[in-house]
């Protein structure tokens, strides 16, 4: 019993023993590549299994030498009759187009991803607006509930790691302003530093960050997940609009919260930097706020508040639209909520670099 | 439970005593079963029953609370994983949705199983192989290179059933193969179905809410109900039954529509 596959060969002759299965057909599919004359006659006669590993086998064998078959019973035949017609040629992988091709082709097909994809998120940024102006002029439309449920789930629930992450970031830049500013003995400056960079750029731009990782992914992952279920096209058959009931809400919440939290992370980094002063240059925390006052101009913390709520615009706006695109497969939505939040980023710091332009020209430096 | 038709042959799966829970919920207590070599068994019952997961436990992804699961007479249950693993690469199972991996292709997909447990097998048979199995479970010869994403739900069933007969098995699951099928697709898969089990001479373990399929291709029927199986048996056995459930089944208005498809094909055949 279960010996492998074998075969001897005589005078024209194949004849099979052991069992002709795919767990003991070891390498007889090489050997038999290698016979020196072609087979007239497969005997089966002696054979304890065949599966249809084994039937492919002696199939191949019967179409490449028009060799006859002998020994075999009702079953064996109708199994070798049912592979003959599952031969057909199949290709296992797609043609592989050459790299040089591919690459460019690639490169094209992103160029015209990324300016579709702003192309659509204008188009998108101009659906909302009309939406907000329906909601001006109808008030009564206006969700405070659904308004509500998102400043919970985008501001309160993200107070604790956005505040974690400005303490941490107060620190790091006032130990590392120390350590330069040390070499002209100017450390005092680090002051400066800390309440000028976290009010200004910091505090906004990494809430901004955050919120895009936190509040976008979220968005373009549930509104890509309800647009899978139908949920969206449901909404739509009832007769309530998509745009009011999920996405403005997300957007006019995100609008509304951003520059609050940009604010509490500067606060929170500036508190840091102040407690790191206190500690490790021994500054105390009245001297701290006292050179604050005097080194801070108040345009910066405007710079800061102007910045927020258009970053919380984009991040909304970049996660409700990747949301709205998705299609066909679960696996899309994981792919829209990465390119929610790379878009994101990437338009916040663009404007970012904006901003710093347009307020240094007029003058808030 | 009534044993109606005690079948011929070797046992080549046995459950006994299984019970399975979640948290409070009850899905089967003291469930027993038997599946014969060489035949086709339906198993039906109310959504909620447990046909999944019975398959689920006999299959070795859901551990029971209690019983024993037998499978080709081994034990299934607390099997050291090599040990598993020889039993497991006798039989194929076919998930409902299809299954396939997403980043292969239908043909890959087929591979998989081979290259994992005959890594010995050559390229240019495990290509050949790919092939046949493909073109046996009825694809056209253009889906081998596709990628599950691209096909239609009956093509993607097509796909699952060729990677379950990839080890060439003895035993197949199926659950609910025809669902979501249109009806000449759902028909088509029932002769699959036979034709390979004439030629494979398969044991199949098919879970189907399809009245045609269980007229068509199901040589017994199991019942869940209750937390167990109430009667297995041919469907003319579980008709003579007088329980509400298997009369409401099988006499509801689709239930008799799909008998008198089923006699009409039958007489079709006979002439």
């Amino acid at each position: 019993m279960n010996a492998p596959a074998d075969f001897e060969f005589d005078e024209g002759t194949l004849r099979f023993t052991g069992e002709l299965t795919l767990a003991r057909i070891g390498d007889l599919s090489q050997r038999l590549a290698a016979l020196s004359d072609a087979p007239q006659t497969v005997d089966l006669g002696k054979i304890e299994r065949i599966d249809t590993v084994g039937a492919w086998l002696i199939h191949r064998i019967v179409r490449d030498h028009d060799a006859k078959v002998v020994g075999v019973d009702e079953d064996v035949a109708h199994l070798l009759e049912q592979l003959g017609q599952a031969d057909k040629p199949l290709k296992i992988r797609p043609d592989a187009t050459p790299p040089f091709i591919r690459v460019l082709r690639e490169i094209g097909d992103g160029t015209i991803a990324a300016a579709s994809s702003l192309y659509g998120l204008l188009g998108f940024f101009g659906a909302t607006l009309i939406g907000l102006w329906g909601l001006i002029t109808h008030p009564r439309r206006f969700r405070f509930n659904a308004i509500a449920r998102q400043f919970e789930v985008v501001g309160v629930k993200a107070l604790g790691i956005v505040g974690l992450m400005s303490f941490l970031i107060g620190i790091v830049i006032a130990q590392q302003g120390a350590v330069q500013l040390r070499q002209f003995g100017a450390e005092v400056f680090a002051i400066n530093l800390i309440g000028r960079i976290t009010l200004r750029e910091l505090g906004v731009l990494m809430t901004a960050i955050m919120v895009a990782g936190r509040s976008g992914s979220a968005f373009a992952a549930q509104l890509g997940s309800m647009k899978l279920a139908e949920e969206i096209d449901a909404m739509r058959t009832i007769g309530v609009s998509p745009m009011e009931a999920l996405i403005l809400p997300r957007v006019i919440s995100t609008i509304i919260l951003m520059p609050l939290l940009g604010f509490y992370a500067s606060v929170i980094a500036i508190i840091g930097g102040g407690i790191f002063c206190w500690i490790d240059l021994s500054i105390p925390p009245i001297t701290f706020i006292q050179r604050l006052q005097e080194v801070v101009p108040l345009t910066d913390l405007w710079v800061g508040l102007l910045k927020g709520p258009v970053f919380g615009l984009i991040v909304a706006i970049s996660g409700c639209y990747q949301g709205m695109q998705v299609e066909g497969n679960a696996e899309e939505v994981g792919l829209r909520t990465t390119a929610s939040v790379v878009q994101a980023i990437f338009l916040v710091i663009v404007l970012d670099a904006v901003f710093a332009v347009f307020f240094s020209s007029i003058g808030w430096i | 439970m009534v044993q109606l038709n005690i079948a011929e042959g070797e046992t080549i799966i046995h459950v006994a005593g299984l019970k399975n829970s979640f948290g409070d919920q009850l899905v089967h207590d003291n469930l027993d079963l038997d599946v014969k070599r060489g035949e086709i068994l339906g198993v039906v019952g109310g959504s909620g029953t447990g046909k999944s997961v019975l398959m689920r436990s006999i299959i070795g992804l859901q551990l029971p609370d209690q019983g024993e699961i037998e499978v080709f007479g081994e034990p299934m249950i607390g099997r050291e994983e090599y040990e598993a693993k020889q039993v497991r690469k006798r039989w194929g199972v076919l998930f409902q949705g299809g299954a396939l991996f997403s980043t292969l292709t239908v043909a890959e997909n087929v591979q998989v199983p081979i290259r994992e447990y005959y890594p010995q097998i050559d390229a240019v048979l495990l290509d050949e192989i790919a092939a046949y199995k493909v073109a046996m479970t009825g694809l056209a010869p253009d889906a081998g290179p596709k990628y599950p994403s691209e096909l239609s739900g009956g093509m993607r069933k097509r796909a699952g059933l060729a990677r379950a007969l990839a080890l060439d098995p003895q035993l197949l699951f199926l659950d609910e193969p025809t669902a979501g099928l249109d009806p000449i697709g759902a028909a088509a898969f029932d002769e699959l179905i036979l034709s390979l089990r004439r030629t494979l001479g398969l044991t199949v373990f098919l879970i189907t809410h399809d009245l045609d399929t269980l007229y068509a291709v199901c040589d017994r029927v199991a019942v869940l109900a209750d937390h167990t199986v109430i009667a297995v048996g041919t469907i003319p056995e579980l008709l003579a039954l007088d329980h509400p459930w298997i009369q409401e089944y099988f006499n509801g208005p689709r239930g008799r529509v799909a008998a008198g498809a089923a006699k009409l094909k039958t007489g079709e055949a006979g002439k």
